[in-house]
């Protein structure tokens, strides 16, 4: 007779049904990273010479930094020197003027992968970004967004488009001298999605943008910049695959959002980059900076994340709490299983007055899987009556994998309320047996369990965004039934 | 004669190589109301784990049948499916997993086994009036998580409703009666008796004769160190009560 651990180690076997590659002809830099890879990047783009140097002072202050080390996460050492830092999916003309003009392979690819990037979108009423490796390749809804004076495209477009916008918010959350994964990112960054909501306007749809990786060898190193002006209010969706590959690949990416007077933005993530095989070889390294400015009063930064896939993340959404009455949410589920590993969390910081935050972060291990939540909440000086109630929680499948919790408080001003729970648990035999008992096969069962413990957090998902994840975290687990 | 729903044949069990059952023997046709009771560490929760299927016990000896095929060969949730019901001693929490949502999941396994459509939520919450009604109780409890921060009685109100949902063909209740009070008592026993066909049968479990004020069987066994030493009556439980566990083991 088998054990119940045997049969629950066999379901979070995985199988990535993203894994495969796309044959296309594509135009790529020689791997390296120098000042003339960077000079190479803009010119390709044809940037203005401000963005040229800025790039390359973030290189410069990129010399000078060592890659970190303080997360929970091992891996071998990243050659900086093998990556290729552009690559792009080669066109007849400079760039596609609308869908049309896309190879028709990468809009196969798109609908491989469930991303309706024509026709269904209309009937979703998401608006799409898609990035294929380093290049945008299609924005769908621009005239109905237009109308409304919300700016949805590529990076590189409102690099030439909305130059002012760019110039004033580039690096204002994130600069280039923040870490070292942020500093490559601001060297290299090849393209990514921008979005501006004008004062007032309520985005009439939701934002989407979906990232593949899919050349080999290949970082990806996209750049996202949202700003909601006073009063403005928008939704952003964001999802991520890659083939699978032997080798890792590293992704580094940076994400800026910056919230006016009562400007809203909530920013979901549906990460699912390929997470390695059941040994551990390959994977996509997620090394990512995100973080989001509440400048002005009474605005408010919703982060929610859902991480199931690549081998190490590394990943931080962040809320700057500076304007008064501002509110910084982050709800997440990270799911660890085989090798993989991820070191995840937020930090709130709180200048502001009457300035609140919440932090629920649910953390799956199975398998091998090693899951860290590390967060900080800092109250500073001036910051009276700053309100933060932290929950963390973590789910063991399985004797083999770990689960961790680093939070960090610090506190400068005494009539801040801050509080902390957090738990851990075991999917235990005795709630399989128990749905069992009840007609419920151990994987239904499974599911159940992981769906219930993350309850709390797919209820802050936008509805198609909510289905979607259950989903996915019912695939991340599943496997073969003894 | 009705006919047989279970059919215990010398059966032998133990966990981690210690052997606990040792050759029981029991039959319980259509619409029969079996108690067994027994002293702590007799073989009793070993005997409902066995039948509902739960891993780690090992069966080294004897058949079990059920409906005349082996439910020793059935995996739990298909005997489930097939109208096995256990009422659990110590009912697990599914914290975030909404009851009612549980109960229509569990409702439907069984439904798709017998080649039923499922029934979609507004069939399901009919029925669930229909049966609260039946049963005098609250739905309180169903808008929660799966036994999540209830009370002992609340947990065992809980299971006899999952009971009355699933309709069982055999019940067996596991010390139904531990940590509830008379009242409580009195409304679970309440529940279990209407929910008594003439086409289905249960399996009372317990170590006190209280219960059995409330649920009236036809036979009791009384299982001493895995194996049923006595058979009789109602009346055989009240003489335990009366007498104790020792007037029987002594008399062995």
């Amino acid at each position: 007779m088998s054990t119940a651990t045997e049969t629950i180690e066999d379901l979070v076997k995985t199988e990535y049904k993203y894994g495969f590659f796309t044959e296309l002809e594509t135009e790529s830099a020689p791997p390296g990273l120098s000042e003339d890879t960077i000079r190479l990047i803009s010119r390709k783009k044809n940037e203005p010479e401000w963005l040229t140097e800025w790039r390359l002072k973030a290189y410069r202050h990129w010399l000078t930094l060592e890659e970190p080390h303080w997360a929970k996460v091992h891996h071998a050492k990243i050659n900086y020197q093998d990556i290729v830092y552009y690559s792009a999916p080669k066109q007849k003309k400079d760039a596609p003027k609308s869908l049309d003009e896309v190879d028709p392979k990468l809009l196969e690819t798109y609908e491989k992968l469930g991303i309706p990037l024509r026709e269904r979108e209309r009937l979703a009423g998401v608006a799409v970004d898609a990035i294929f490796d380093s290049v945008s390749v299609g924005t769908t809804f621009r005239k109905q967004l237009a109308e409304k004076g919300v700016i949805f495209c590529s990076f590189t477009e409102a690099v030439h488009d909305h130059p002012d916008l760019v110039k004033k918010y580039l690096g204002s959350v994130v600069p280039y001298t923040d870490n070292f994964f942020a500093a490559l990112n601001s060297a290299v960054f090849t393209d990514g999605s921008f979005c501006y909501i004008p004062k007032g306007v309520r985005c009439p749809m939701e934002l989407s943008t979906y990232f593949r990786i899919n050349a080999a060898n290949t970082g990806q190193f996209e750049r996202t910049l949202i700003v909601a002006d006073e009063g403005a209010q928008v939704s952003y969706l964001e999802g991520c695959t890659a083939p699978m590959r032997d080798e890792n690949q590293l992704h580094a990416a940076v994400v800026e959002l910056v919230a006016l007077e009562n400007g809203q933005i909530k920013y979901s993530t549906v990460q699912n980059w390929y997470p390695g095989d059941e040994k551990g070889v390959g994977g996509i390294y997620n090394f990512v900076t995100k973080r989001g400015l509440c400048k002005g009063r009474n605005s408010k930064i919703c982060w929610t994340q859902v991480e199931t896939g690549s081998a190490i993340t590394w990943k931080y959404p962040s809320c700057i709490l500076l304007g008064d009455n501002s509110v910084g949410e982050f709800y997440s589920v990270a799911v660890t299983n085989n090798f993989q590993q991820a070191d995840t969390g937020t930090k709130m910081i709180h200048i502001g007055k009457n300035t609140s935050s919440t932090i629920i972060s649910k953390g799956i291990s199975a398998g091998h899987g090693q899951n860290s939540y590390r967060g900080l909440v800092e109250i500073r000086k001036n910051a009276a009556n700053a309100r933060n109630f932290s929950q963390c929680d973590s789910m063991l499948i399985g004797a083999k994998c770990g689960a961790h919790t680093f939070p960090y408080i610090e506190v400068k001003n005494t009539t801040a309320s801050v509080e902390h729970e957090a738990s851990t648990s075991k999917i235990g035999e005795d709630q399989i047996f128990y749905c069992n008992a009840r007609g419920i096969a151990t994987q239904d069962a499974v599911n159940m369990i992981v769906n219930g413990f993350c309850k709390e957090v797919f209820k802050e998902l936008p509805m198609e965004f909510a289905v979607e994840a259950q989903k996915l975290l019912g695939v991340s687990l599943e496997g073969s039934v003894g | 004669m009705s006919k047989p729903i279970l059919e215990i044949k010398n059966l032998s069990a133990g966990v981690e190589g210690k052997q606990i059952l040792k050759g029981v023997s029991l039959t319980i046709n259509a619409g029969e109301v079996h108690a067994v009771m027994g002293p702590n560490g007799s073989g009793k929760s070993t005997l409902a784990a066995v039948l509902a299927g739960r891993d780690g016990y090992e069966v080294n000896g004897g058949s079990v049948l059920y409906n005349g095929t082996d439910l020793l060969e059935l995996d739990p949730e298909e005997r489930a499916r097939a109208g096995v019901f256990l009422a659990f001693q110590y009912p697990v929490e599914i914290p975030g997993v909404n009851s009612t949502y549980f109960l229509k999941a569990a409702l439907n396994e069984v439904r798709k086994h017998h080649g039923l459509p499922e029934l979609d939520a507004i069939e399901f919450l009919n029925l669930v009036k229909e049966k609260m009604k039946l049963l005098e109780l609250k739905d309180d409890l169903l808008k929660r998580s799966v036994n999540e921060g209830f009370s002992g009685g609340e947990k065992k109100r809980a299971e006899i409703f999952q009971m009355a949902i699933l309709e069982p063909k055999l019940a067996i209740l596991d010390e139904t009666d531990s940590g509830l009070d008379i009242d409580a008592l009195r409304i679970v026993a309440g529940g279990v008796n209407k929910l008594k066909h003439l086409d289905n049968c249960q399996l009372v479990i317990t170590h006190y004769q209280r219960l059995l004020n409330f649920i009236v069987p036809d036979f009791v066994h009384v299982l001493v160190d895995g194996r049923i030493v006595k058979t009789g009556d109602k009346n055989l439980a009240l003489e335990l009560e009366a007498r104790g566990y020792d007037w029987i083991t002594s008399s062995l």
